[in-house]
């Protein structure tokens, strides 16, 4: 038995969404470079995984996408719309952007967190088909018996799939997730990744999200952006892109990358050697 | 199977809107009850039942009670235990708004310093013979003008884009400071008289309520209530904390400088006609939180309803502490208030 709102999705063809695009990019902090001439296009439909060490640019990359920091130079491009002050709330309502706080200290129940994600069109009454929309995807993630919990009782990682369920009841053409997996168990992880991944090819999402784990990126991700001190340093497919020598330009770890049976690389780090 | 769960979720949070709104309607009962109360005592008791055939007569009902009750029903209690109502409701509201937009339940209008610079406006028409205007009109003039003056700062630094609640918050208290010894100077540099004036102006009271300072009052925070309402969802999106709301797409810099600029005049326009009241505005949306969480679409009319309610017993009590004299209502709320302050900090929340 479907819900509504899967059903009709399951009969609509998938959306026609457009690719977006970044040009030339600039971005900085007093004399801090956090973007340095970044340039991508991203297609709808695919899930793009941002890799890099820590303090490279990944959110910054994130926020600047979505104007919530200004830049230096360069152009972001969705279709015919270009990223300006101007037309700041109108692009923002194009995404659904998840940062990387996920604590929440509110006197709220989950289904009303995620309801939020869709508070253009909230009236004084919560309508039926919106609380059964945010409990569909609620029950599409597992967490339908969440749903009337006080989120001052849930843990870190439920908090984090809650906050995952109120980034899709945006209904985004963009995803954007920062670290969405970081709180995650293990089953959480792929309950997440796997959802992600299935929604951006049955919805067309462009999807674009950063990682750390760079099994899970190899497993999930199309394509992965590999940021290096504010510059992309690498653009492509895991299978290209995910090498000893790469990780080891990156994080100055020593690693094997292997192949399992599916011909997806998996990458075994090495226990630096006592100085 | 499945559609089941959706259903019992769907029920559960009807039944948590439903008891929300009996949570509301109870204190509506409870304020008119207050509101009778406070009609009825006065110098002359009056029971309860003439007050309300009183009432019933005044808005043209048949029924008939002697014409003294009825003049001091319609002509010398009623005004002022409206105004109790409104401004009791609007600190209750300010204080909402304000505890919402800098994520924090220690502020309010009065925290802020908005307060003090309406008392040091007040203050300084006083001192200066009201510029030869007539003085029942000056002193809320300068009131209200110093008022919007301390906002208006605020304002400047809520439109700066890196500026944080926290920032805010601070900059309120420095605020508080700067007009609190500016009025200890105006109060210092006046004759002993003037200084006496000063301070029942600062003790705040009702008892200048008119028909006239009611209407508008009452215009005033109505139609401040309808706009907050407007923006009831962002508004409670943003207690997610900033950076979430952002997200969600709410425009923060926006929404900040509208909900100011509302809870900046209604405070401006309460605290002119009646002066300076506290408390109410710290605690009322702190109990109305405890009650129906912050959804706003009930928080917020209900830290309404909890500051009318808290007024009006305040209202009540002024006049029966010492029998036949009026006590000054804004020692009184804080006497009301304390304990209730003491009981948020000391019970353990959720």
């Amino acid at each position: 038995m479907f819900e509504v709102s899967q059903l009709s999705q399951a009969h609509d063809s998938v959306p026609q969404r457009n690719q977006l695009q970044v040009n030339n990019l600039n971005v900085r902090l007093g004399d801090l470079v956090l973007a340095r001439d970044i340039s991508f296009q991203l297609q709808p439909g695919q899930v793009n995984v941002i890799l890099g060490p820590n303090g490279t640019g990944k959110s910054t990359l994130l926020k600047t996408l979505f104007g919530d920091i200004k830049t230096v130079s360069g152009e972001i491009q969705y279709g015919n719309n270009v990223l300006s002050g101007k037309s700041l709330i109108e692009w923002r309502t194009k995404f659904g952007y998840m940062p990387q706080d996920i604590h929440l200290d509110v006197n709220m129940t989950v289904i009303e967190v995620v309801l939020l994600g869709r508070l253009d069109a909230l009236s004084m009454r919560i309508e039926t088909k919106m609380l059964q929309e945010a409990l569909s995807i609620l029950k599409s993630i597992g967490l339908e018996h969440l749903a009337s919990r006080d989120v001052r009782t849930l843990s870190g990682g439920q908090c984090q799939m809650i906050l995952f369920a109120q980034a899709l009841m945006r209904c985004p053409e963009i995803l954007m997730l920062d670290e969405p997996v970081s709180a995650l168990d293990l089953h959480y992880q792929h309950v997440l990744l796997n959802h992600l991944v299935t929604q951006t090819k049955k919805q067309n999402y462009t999807t674009l999200m950063v990682l750390h784990d760079l099994n899970l990126a190899a497993q999930y991700a199309d394509n992965l952006l590999i940021l290096k001190q504010g510059e992309l340093r690498a653009f492509g497919s895991p299978k290209e892109l995910l090498t000893s020598e790469l990780i080891h330009e990156l994080y100055h770890v020593e690693a094997d990358v292997l192949t399992d049976e599916n011909g997806t690389p998996f990458v075994r780090t090495r226990r630096p050697s006592a100085a | 199977m499945l559609s089941d769960v959706v259903q019992q979720a769907v029920e559960a949070q009807r039944k948590s809107e439903k008891r929300r709104g009996m949570i509301f309607t109870s204190f509506g009962a409870l304020l008119a009850a207050y509101f009778i109360l406070d009609i009825m005592t006065g110098p002359s008791m009056i029971d309860a039942s003439s007050v309300i055939y009183a009432l019933l007569e005044w808005v043209g009902l048949p029924f008939q009670v002697d014409a003294s009750t009825q003049v001091i029903v319609s002509n010398l209690r009623l005004p002022i235990a409206l105004m109790a109502i409104f401004v009791g409701g609007s600190l209750g509201m300010g204080g909402a708004e304000m505890q919402t937009l800098l994520n924090n339940s220690m502020a309010s209008p009065y925290t802020l310093g908005m307060a003090a610079a309406a008392g040091f406006g007040a203050a300084l028409m006083l001192y200066t013979g009201s510029l030869g205007i007539d003085s029942n009109l000056a002193v809320p003039i300068g009131a209200f003008v110093f008022c919007m003056i301390s906002a208006c700062f605020l304002f400047a630094l809520a439109s700066v884009r890196h500026i944080g609640s926290g920032q805010l918050i601070l900059a309120g208290i420095a605020l508080l400071f700067l007009f609190q010894s500016l009025l200890s100077l105006v109060q210092f540099v006046s004759s002993p008289e003037l200084s006496q004036q000063i301070l029942f102006w600062l003790f705040g009271s009702l008892s200048k309520a008119t028909w006239t300072n009611l209407a508008i009052t009452a215009t005033v925070v109505m139609v401040s209530l309808f706009l907050l309402l407007q923006d009831s969802w962002k508004l409670t999106a943003l207690k997610l904390g900033e950076e979430r709301a952002k997200s969600l797409g709410v425009n923060i810099v926006k929404l900040r400088l509208k909900t100011l600029l509302i809870v900046a005049v209604m405070t401006a326009t309460v605290t002119s006609f009646v002066g300076i009241i506290g408390f109410i505005g710290i605690v009322s949306p702190n109990i109305a939180k405890i009650l129906v969480g912050e959804d706003q679409r009930f928080f917020l009319p209900l830290s309404f309803l909890i500051g009318a309610f808290l007024l009006s017993t305040a209202s009540v009590l002024s006049k029966v502490i010492v029998p036949g004299a009026l006590f000054p209502i804004g020692i009184v709320t804080a006497i009301i208030g304390v304990p209730f302050f003491f009981w948020l900090i000391i019970a353990k929340r959720r």
